[in-house]
């Protein structure tokens, strides 16, 4: 359910009297509806669902837990081995 | 919240006419395939179900295929329905390891269809055969009544010639055999949704329409009578084409979530609308299965083709479980890569 | 993509398993309530990583699955007739009314198009003057200001030609009635991400106090999973039962307070029926009586249907956590997503197709 996905918005407009904005996937552009994110920026990430963005990415908080996990990964990547006590995989199958 | 009702809806098990879904590449299209034309038509050229039929005639091996062309839009980022028609037809019998010579056309036209738009058709298709190296020597003409057809339909219908002994085809699939990908999934498809009405988005993605004879002879050069099978992912993309093999090969393929090539603006139009890149249609790609002996030399003169330097090594051929085709993900588990039911639908939900 | 591949990393997700074991002393149910998240679980083999003592089951939140035969049946209905345009979501055109699907009245000519976004569906309308142009909204509090943003554009645009068909429900109801169940497992629970961007969390609150239930507000990429996982059995582990917020980048407590006033510009809270559950007081919205003009249901007098669904398969049980698909005796035989006997099986969101697709034969 509730399939939404972070864009950068790069365009903001006015269409039909509502707020309207364009907004970058990794280089696929689509329209979507700003009328719920009034505060929203250029450049900021948005969180849109069919069509509509609803939240504006806290680039904050983002750092914040992103920080922690990696100061974990950085710490098992000393010891070269992975949770299971086995070595990073990283040769193909078979 | 009282007694629970444990009910279902009765399932819609039977069409008794035909949808959208049977042209789509999955499970319904292959119930058609299976219970009508392979049924009425039953032959041994036929009951191998590979994309085009190789015959003997005097000791010498022909390879024939057939496409019909219905795109929507005919103009699209990165080619029109004219090339299509002739890359689409070409790459079917490529995919036998034949070499192909000439095409028969037939053009289904709507009345008031544009003279400008059927001459930019026709050029392009005057081009593309021009670069896949073939003759168009004979075609049709059939105009019907406005409302009647969707502005043009094409078919076309190919004929190769195979000029080495063995035998490409899905039956011949062994365990143990590697499986190779020519190069990034999900252009095509998404080129053409990108200009859906009612989906239209805008992207850099144009479609990777394009012959592959010349990478097939690469592929031939390097590997021999190592290649076992080869096909072009196109309707029900790469998991169609392997579930196929699968089936028809009674092997399991199991291949590596992190080595299957997307571009990033064809993942961010599938995240957008909820698509599986493995399921999107691809026209300028190829799978090749390859005895592993031979699956670097392969790999390597597919990368050094310009239609292949994004190719890669996405999986290997099973001894068990026949007919499963499996995905490791990026955690470490799997999953299963099933047929779809019918079209993949933008999901919103 | 950014925001997005940060938490596919599988270093980080392996590592949060590992914190997760080393906290796991005994077994947990844990809910994940939306059907967005039970998609990227089964797809990305999260419950195959995680210890065994962790027992994931998979909640009512897919808006396709829990939308009520009559509502398909009257949005089939209204698709049939020749005036109309039905527009829709993608999700619901292979969902089986009593007899029929939209793709076979669409295959029988009705005007049945594919929308990215309501507001396309006001745009046909605006094209389309001579046309009734219906929009079957259904979803969950996610999709709901989008909905009632539709009706309140096509109202300040005067369009006359513009309905929905309305199939919303709430996700906090149902989570109640989960929990009072004498039936229920549900230790713990992932809250959908995306339905408390929109409402924010404090709803939740009186929730994990009464039942004394752990509920994580949590995202939908594996990291995202894994670490409302590793809350929510922190809590369990230490005998808590708070609310917390896993997906702090997205969801703020107070939600997203323009949408709601929307909501409820146009909509107002009614009881609705779910399929596989039943009837849920207070669990759904329909148009406000001065946006009646609106409603689908009003301008095609459809009245009451009364549907009965056969008793064949246990996608209620499956709906409410108590039973995994593969616990089911038709999954995978007379019950595939060609020929679905349950509305789970019908959406590919649904936790019986969701483990068709992606670990049909584990179960073989």
């Amino acid at each position: 359910m509730c399939l939404a996905i972070p864009g950068k918005v790069i365009e903001i407009y006015e269409q039909n009297g509502l707020k309207m904005g364009r907004l970058d996937y990794a280089g696929t552009v689509n329209t979507a509806c700003l009328e719920y994110v009034p505060e929203v920026r250029l450049g900021q990430y948005a969180l849109v669902h069919a069509g509509f963005a609803i939240s504006v990415l806290d680039e904050e908080e983002a750092r914040k837990t992103y920080a922690v996990w990696d100061e974990l990964v950085q710490a098992a990547a000393q010891e070269g081995t992975d949770i299971f006590g086995m070595p990073f995989e990283k040769s193909p199958p078979g | 919240m009282s007694e629970f009702s444990l009910q279902c809806p009765l399932p819609i098990t039977q069409h008794d006419t035909i949808q959208l879904g049977h042209g789509s590449g999955g499970k319904m299209m292959n119930d058609l395939i299976g219970k009508l034309f392979l049924w009425a038509f039953d032959n041994p050229y036929l009951n191998k179900l590979d994309d085009q039929a190789v015959v003997e005639i005097n000791g010498v091996r022909l390879a024939i295929s057939t496409d019909s062309f219905v795109v929507d839009p005919i103009f699209f980022p990165g080619g029109n329905i004219g090339e299509l028609a002739v890359y689409g037809t070409v790459n079917d019998v490529c995919m036998s390891g034949g070499r192909p010579l000439f095409l028969a056309a037939s053009v289904i036209l709507e009345e008031g269809f544009p003279l400008a738009d059927l001459r930019q058709v026709v050029e392009s298709m005057a081009a593309a055969a021009r670069r896949a190296g073939v003759l168009i020597v004979t075609g049709d003409t059939k105009v019907v009544n406005k409302g009647k057809g969707d502005k043009i339909f094409i078919n076309t219908t190919g004929l190769g010639v195979l000029e080495h002994p063995w035998q490409i085809s899905a039956g011949q699939i062994q365990p143990g055999d590697a499986v190779l990908l020519s190069g990034s999934l999900g252009d095509h498809g998404i080129a053409i949704l990108s200009r859906r009405e009612g989906l239209a988005f805008e992207t850099p993605i144009t479609s990777d329409t394009a012959p592959l004879h010349e990478l097939v002879a690469a592929v031939l050069q390097a590997g021999g009578q190592a290649v076992h099978a080869l096909r072009d992912p196109t309707r029900g993309g790469l998991a169609a084409t392997l579930n196929e093999f699968a089936a028809t090969a009674r092997v399991g393929i199991r291949v590596r979530e992190d080595r299957i090539p997307v571009k990033p603006a064809v993942a961010g139009a599938c995240e957008i609308l909820g698509l599986d890149p493995l399921y999107i249609a691809n026209e300028g790609k190829l799978v090749a299965v390859v005895a592993a002996a031979k699956a670097e030399a392969v790999l390597h003169a597919l990368q050094a083709h310009p239609l292949g330097r994004e190719a890669a090594l996405i999986g290997e051929v099973m001894a068990g479980s026949p007919g499963l085709v499996t995905m490791q993900t990026r955690l470490g588990a799997w999953r299963i890569v099933d047929l779809l039911v019918g079209e993949q639908l933008p999901r919103i939900c | 993509m950014k925001y997005l591949d940060e938490y596919r990393n599988p270093e980080i997700a392996r590592h949060l398993v590992q914190e997760i074991r080393g906290l796991t002393t005994r077994p947990w149910v844990i809910m994940e309530v939306c059907g967005g998240q039970t998609h990227s679980i089964i797809k990305n083999g999260i419950d195959q990583i995680l210890p065994k003592e962790i027992e994931l089951v998979h909640g009512p939140g897919c808006p396709v699955c829990v939308t009520p035969l009559e509502q398909i049946d009257k949005a089939l209905a209204i698709a049939s007739r020749p005036e109309v345009i039905f527009t829709s979501f993608g999700d619901m055109l292979r969902v089986p009314g009593s007899r029929q699907d939209l793709f076979m009245v669409k295959s029988a000519g009705g005007d049945v198009r594919v929308v990215y976004s309501p507001l396309d569906a006001v745009k046909i309308a605006r094209e389309n003057p001579h046309k009734q142009v219906v929009f079957f909204a259904v979803g969950f509090e996610t999709t709901a200001p989008n909905n009632a943003m539709a009706v309140w554009q096509a109202h300040r645009e005067g369009l006359r030609n513009f309905s929905i068909l309305v199939s919303h429900v709430l996700v906090p109801p149902a989570m109640r009635a989960l929990l009072a169940s004498p039936h229920n497992r549900v230790q713990g629970y992932l809250a959908a991400g995306h339905v408390c961007t929109v409402m924010g969390w404090e709803e939740y609150e009186p929730i994990a106090a009464q039942y004394r239930v752990p509920i994580v507000v949590t995202g939908f990429e594996p990291v995202d999973i894994l670490e409302g996982v590793l809350l929510t059995v922190r809590q369990l582990e230490r005998g808590e039962a708070r609310v917390e917020n896993q997906y702090a980048r997205v969801v703020r407590r107070e939600g997203n307070r323009p949408a709601q006033e929307l909501i409820r510009k146009v909509f107002e809270i009614a009881p609705r029926k779910w399929r596989g559950i039943g009837e849920i007081p207070a669990s759904g919205l329909r148009l406000r009586p001065e946006f009646r003009d609106y409603d689908a249901e009003t301008i095609f007098a459809l009245g009451e249907l009364h549907v009965e669904e056969p008793a064949i398969c246990i996608s209620g049980l499956v709906l409410q956590g108590l039973k995994k698909p593969n616990e089911c005796a038709a999954f995978g035989k007379q019950c595939t997503p060609q020929t679905p006997l349950g509305a789970t099986m019908v959406s590919s969101e649904g936790a019986c197709a969701a483990y068709f697709a992606y670990q049909r034969r584990r179960v073989e």
